[in-house]
């Protein structure tokens, strides 16, 4: 298989350069894109750089932009190319080195919507709150987010203004503390988001539906958070 | 001048998993000034693939007192679990699963709005006496990241200094023993600090990479352990690795006990419900070494599936799919992709893999680290605590429970952090000399300069085949013996290994190198101690000893990087209850 990619050190020289990489995958320890990567750094050149940890798509490290879609490396199964593969990193983010990129802005955005539960109620450790199961079932589709960023770096919007709009991920999370029963700043999460860019800056092209690794859909979610907000006269 | 720029914190921990994020969160919450150290950002922490969910006896679904979850827990670890460690955790978990909760973890929920529990293994009610218990706390079967995503979150709440991506080399100790602070190196530049602290909270997980076939992330290297034995400190119980029952075939990758709990189970070639032979009472739900044992000896008599006969398979398709979309959603997904099987229609196929370190750093119920002087006196480590699965408190003993791993890393997180709060000293300026420091920055130097012919990948595959195939599910003295020796070449042929790419922007090769280092100082700790345990108990099962001697054996071994070992006694003193005394362990 050839395997094309993404190759910058600011090190060695300002610009990047693709390389490849020929490769008998039957070798690969693991039928996935990441084994592949992890054989090459093994066997062939030790100094390809890309992040890496669970190895079964639920830390987001390994996000990737893979013949041209964001994705996970370590659940994208080798099997699936047609004996060719190019690896670019992320796009829309500051390449660090090879496939890592700097997400600094990215989880500068997590924290502008306050991602904790906030509860002003005295907490007492006796007992848990009560959430019923239809409440709790608001979550779903939300909470399971993994930080990958295959969403926001692949948003045309986000490209365009990655300062202002929260991009699909953060958007998501906001949903998340919205619609939890036991969070009680409903209207001050709605009212953050209050301007022309945090989540009017969507224009539904719902490509971070397109690429979640986890299928989940922030696209919609940024129209629930819009009609909230209507609702609550925001 | 200093050669290396210092920054001073209140306390430094080591680790963003569940463990080393409660400790932090413990702290900044009160308004210390704490650095958390971590080689990868926070969430991607392997507490993330924690599925099953959390133990505490709440009492939501059925009957259930702390007491019978210690019994569970200490029977559980065969007898060599410190109990007066085990009462604390089993005694405090119910409420720091409602702290959890409190904080926002999205926990699934009964129909009445409490907290969902579901059957674990190993679990029983009135000490063992009224059948199963239901007593494992679950967010669906993805309670990990839904614990390490709450506790993140907590700490960007409470303001904790993050130095996401920045890789720890070594622990700064004064002439006098005392751990002020660790060296660590930024990823992205490749430049070096020394983070200066009243204490250091170590809290780095697991070592599970030392074996070729594991259910841990890439980043379980044990770097704690190594930090730890390079300052001159032992381990203990580092014998005892759990092999969990159900990882993928041919991946590794694992599946939740929570299946077996929601009443999923493993039968062999023959179609047959083979647990009903080994475990007549708790059957699929048995403790972990004895489930994995089982399914060991069916592959081994030629019962397995497959046409390689190298596997068994786990049904769950019975359940039906409302409980797997509901429960089991993310088991689901991954059968799918690693096994391309879908639960609902098919069984998975599944192998014993190993999974968890029961062994580690060794601390009391403070996560305090002991070590033993030269007389062979216990006492602390001024400065150190260690938490979570790095540590050996010992709660887990010989074997752990499914559920008591996410329990361990909050319980003794918080118990770490509430202890620096009320017991921290400020450092002896005048005992920190410059020297210290700069010779915790040595790996760092010596991997730049280190010439020879092996590549660190090379020196790695070697270990993890010599640990898969010498130390595994069973063991026999000869094949450990002979294990170690090879362990032994290894670690000269080390010295004569080489980095090639010496970049400082974003060198994983250089990380891995460092790695590496921890990967084998462990893996001999865990081969001296694997020979030196004459006998079997939990999940060190030796063929050449094949029972349980609980005349030598209730002890726990150190190991220190001297290869030297001795012995710590197993603590039997509880404060509320008398002793669990050790009984023939059935399931």
């Amino acid at each position: 298989m050839l395997i094309t990619v993404y190759r910058y050190n600011h090190e060695d020289d300002f610009s990047y350069k693709m390389q490849e990489y020929n490769i008998d995958v039957s070798k690969c320890n693991g039928v996935m894109l990441l084994d592949a990567l992890i054989y090459i750094k093994d066997n062939l050149d030790e100094s390809l750089t890309f992040r890496r940890s669970c190895g079964e798509g639920v830390c987001g490290s390994d996000a990737m932009n893979i013949n041209g879609v964001n994705g996970l490396a370590c659940i994208t199964p080798l099997n699936k190319f047609n004996d060719k593969v190019v690896l670019r990193p992320l796009p829309g983010m500051p390449v660090i080195r090879d496939l890592v990129v700097d997400m600094t802005a990215f989880y500068n955005h997590y924290r502008r919507i306050k991602p904790f539960l906030q509860n002003d109620e005295s907490v007492s450790y006796n007992a848990e709150m009560l959430q019923s199961k239809d409440d709790r079932k608001k979550l779903d589709g939300l909470y399971e987010c993994i930080l990958c960023a295959s969403c926001s770096s692949f948003c045309p919007s986000y490209w365009w203004n990655p300062d202002r709009f929260l991009g699909p991920a953060a958007a998501l999370q906001a949903l998340r503390f919205v619609n939890d029963s036991r969070d009680n700043k409903t209207v001050e999460r709605l009212s953050y988001l209050d301007d022309k860019y945090n989540i009017f800056s969507c224009r539904s092209i719902r490509n971070c539906m397109y690429v979640c690794p986890k299928g989940l859909d922030p696209s919609k979610a940024i129209a629930e958070l819009r009609i909230k907000m209507l609702n609550n006269n925001i | 001048m200093k050669l290396i720029p210092e920054h001073s914190f209140d306390a430094i921990i080591i680790g963003a998993g569940g463990a080393g994020m409660r400790a932090s969160l413990q702290l900044s919450r009160r308004g210390f000034n704490v650095a958390l150290v971590s080689k990868v950002f926070p969430t991607r922490s392997h507490t993330v693939s924690a599925q099953g969910g959390i133990t505490a006896a709440l009492g939501n679904v059925d009957n259930d007192n702390w007491l019978w979850h210690m019994f569970d827990t200490v029977k559980g670890s065969d007898y060599i679990g410190d109990q007066d460690c085990i009462e604390y955790m089993c005694k405090n978990a119910s409420e720091v699963v409602y702290e959890l909760e409190h904080m926002g973890m999205p926990f699934s929920r009964l129909d009445n709005g409490k907290i969902y529990q579901r059957p674990f293994g190993g679990q029983s009610k009135n000490f063992g006496k009224d059948g199963q218990a239901t007593r494992t706390s679950a967010a669906a079967d993805r309670t990990g990241h839904a614990l390490l995503h709450t506790l993140y979150q907590q700490n960007l709440k409470s303001n904790t200094v993050f130095f996401n991506e920045w890789y720890t080399l070594d622990l700064v100790k004064t002439d006098n023993g005392n751990i002020v602070g660790v060296v660590a190196v930024c990823m992205e530049t490749g430049e070096l600090s020394f983070l200066k602290g009243k204490c250091v909270i170590l809290a780095t997980g697991g070592c599970g990479q030392i074996f070729k076939s594991t259910t841990n992330a890439i980043i379980n290297t044990g770097d704690g352990l190594g930090m730890v034995l390079r300052a001159g400190f032992s381990v203990q119980d580092i014998e005892m690795w759990q092999f969990h029952p159900t990882g993928i075939s041919g991946s590794g990758v694992l599946v939740t006990e929570g299946c077996r709990g929601e009443g999923g189970y493993l039968v062999n070639a023959n179609g047959e419900r083979f647990m009903e032979r080994y475990a007549p009472n708790s059957k699929d739900l048995a403790s972990r070494d004895v489930v994995a044992r089982s399914i060991s000896l069916e592959i081994r008599e030629g019962r397995g599936c497959g046409k390689n006969k190298d596997h068994v398979h786990l049904k769950l398709d019975h359940l039906g799919e409302d409980v797997i979309k509901t429960f089991l959603p993310g088991v689901r997904d991954l059968s799918i992709t690693f096994a391309d099987v879908d639960p609902i229609k098919n069984s998975i196929p599944v192998v014993p893999t190993c999974h968890y370190m029961m062994g580690g750093i060794p601390t009391n119920k403070f996560g305090q680290v002991i070590c033993l002087d030269d007389n062979g006196i216990e006492k602390i480590v001024s400065g150190l605590y260690a938490v979570g699965e790095c540590a050996c408190v010992s709660v887990h003993g010989a074997n752990r429970l499914g559920g008591n791993s996410l329990l361990d890393l909050v319980v003794f997180g918080r118990a770490a952090g509430e202890h620096f709060i009320n017991n921290h000293s400020d450092i002896n300026e005048s005992l920190v000399k410059d020297s210290d420091v700069e010779f915790s920055a040595r790996r760092f130097f010596d991997w730049n300069n280190k010439k020879g012919e092996h590549t660190v990948s090379e020196i790695r595959s070697e270990l993890k085949n010599i640990m898969q195939e010498d130390f595994g599910v069973f063991r026999t003295g000869s094949v450990m013996a002979n294990g170690l020796k090879k362990l032994f070449k290894l670690r000269d042929k080390m010295k004569n290994t080489f980095l090639s790419d010496k970049s400082l922007s974003y060198n994983m090769a250089r990380i891995e190198a460092l790695e590496l280092d921890n990967l084998i100082s462990v893996s001999v700790t865990v081969a001296i101690a694997a020979n030196k345990r004459t006998e079997s108990r939990g999940a060190h099962s030796r063929e050449d000893y094949p029972n349980r001697d609980d005349d030598n054996w209730i002890k726990h071994i150190l190991v220190n990087s001297d290869d030297k070992v001795s012995y710590r006694p197993v603590n039997v003193t509880p404060s509320t209850v008398d002793p669990f005394k050790p009984t023939v362990r059935k399931y």
